[in-house]
């Protein structure tokens, strides 16, 4: 072993074969996020559900809790759960907490998305829905959701690829993520410029696929 | 629970946290004021219609809007390094910051202005005002009430991104935070005491901007 260390070198440059562990954390990147957002957009809508039925009662409570996960930064609510976790006796791995704190902030952002969906659809549409006999939830599936969508679709995405983004801040806790591999490449091949560009290309080839296809879809959708 | 919250390290430290919380402030403040200018200059670049310079600020946005704010800090403290530029973390974070507020503010200006029919352009211009006149009175205050809310909201983002300095050494709000906790190890009572600190900070400046904006736009 001695011999060994000895022989070897401390920095090996960038191989072909890290591209391969760079999209295995790319993968990883995409777990998490992906996870996040579809519970956290479900949880989200349910808020803002909540929100947009008691405008009093659920500003006060729910609606304060929320703005909270808004107001602070993630990193910090991060660090935060991460050290509660410990504290009320259930000791978490990274990933758990990760996504566990990444789920609430998508449902903070999404529940004022929802909020506006819902009050974008003028009362009278409702009312007219109602009575011709519909139900309440047959109004919120059959008028609300279809108009609601169109006008905060675009709008859902950007906290998409935000939170796509911010799930680099995992990181912080020790999941390795995208960002988190290339800080460990770079710490090996001692190229940092490099290294930083290909991960930068894995997250925009990641974003803006998405962000181009809503641009379209909201461009489509406004004639 | 066998935890016991200790407070008082915490609360000894106040003073050290509400002075790099100011130090949060100006720095965010800073790169949003480059950032408005940035962004200004790009979106007009982006409307010239100019080929040759139109990919300068294409590129320049789409980047800042498609990857993740701790990349391009990283980019600016460690990977600018390799060609031997080595900023301090005050700078780092000022020189990421605006390069991410200048992105996404200039898709905000650029709606902005697209929102302002060409013909009140046209008609002010034919009333004999001159090309400054025309800006100043006509398209910039229609302009500005457009950005306003997507600016406030940039504001508090500047705000939430600074924090992303603690990674880069700098001593901010976030960054003094960690380095007091790692002193007593008091990390949950260290965090919470600053989210609250960034928490009043967002709310200050939502405040003051709604302010604002009853003397702004009177009329």
């Amino acid at each position: 072993m001695y011999e060994f260390a000895q022989t070897a070198q401390f920095f090996t440059g960038f191989q072909a074969s890290d591209l391969g562990f760079l999209a295995e954390a790319a993968g990883r990147t995409l777990l998490i996020s992906v996870l996040s957002i579809s519970i956290g957009t479900v949880l989200g809508c349910g808020f803002g559900w909540l929100l947009s039925v008691s405008r009093w009662a659920g500003a006060a409570t729910l609606g304060l809790v929320l703005d909270a996960f808004r107001s602070i930064p993630l990193i910090i609510q991060l660090i935060l759960f991460f050290n509660l976790f410990p504290i009320i006796g259930f000791p978490v791995n990274p990933f758990a907490a990760g996504t566990f704190v990444l789920v609430f902030y998508t449902s903070a952002l999404v529940a004022a998305v929802a909020r506006g969906g819902i009050e974008a659809v003028p009362i009278t549409t409702r009312r007219a829905g109602r009575s011709l006999g519909m139900t309440y939830w047959q109004d919120m599936r059959y008028v609300v959701w279809p108009i609601g969508l169109r006008a905060v679709m675009p709008a859902w995405a950007g906290v998409a690829l935000g939170v796509l983004k911010d799930s680099a801040l995992v990181s912080v806790l020790g999941y390795v993520e995208l960002l988190r591999a290339s800080q460990i490449l770079i710490t090996r091949t001692q190229e940092p410029f490099l290294i930083l560009t290909v991960v930068g290309l894995f997250y925009f080839a990641l974003s803006f696929p998405i962000s181009r296809a809503t641009a379209r879809l909201e461009s489509r959708w406004q004639q | 629970m066998e935890y016991t919250f200790h407070w008082r390290p915490v609360f000894r430290k106040l003073p050290d946290l509400l002075e790099a919380g100011l130090l949060t402030l100006e720095v965010a403040v800073e790169a949003m004021v480059i950032g408005i200018l940035l962004g200004l200059a790009l979106a007009m670049i982006r409307m010239s219609g100019r080929r040759s310079i139109t990919w300068f600020a294409t590129s320049w946005i789409e980047i800042a809007r498609n990857t993740p704010a701790l990349l391009q800090l990283f980019f600016v403290g460690f990977g600018l390094g390799a060609y031997g530029i080595h900023l301090s973390p005050y700078w780092i974070v000022i020189c990421a910051l605006s390069f991410n507020n200048a992105g996404y503010l200039a898709e905000n200006f650029r709606g902005g202005f697209q929102a302002v029919p060409d013909t009140q352009v046209k008609a002010a211009r034919s009333l004999g005002m001159t090309y400054a006149q025309t800006y100043l009175r006509i398209v910039i205050p229609q302009v500005l009430r457009i950005v306003y809310h997507p600016m406030t909201n940039q504001m508090v983002w500047s705000v939430l991104m600074s924090s992303l300095g603690m990674l880069v050494g700098f001593r901010e709000l976030t960054g003094e935070t960690q380095f007091l906790a790692s002193k007593t190890f008091r990390i949950f009572e260290y965090f919470l005491v600053t989210a609250v600190i960034y928490y009043v900070i967002v709310k200050i400046i939502l405040a003051g901007s709604r302010i604002l904006s009853w003397r702004l736009f009177r009329y």
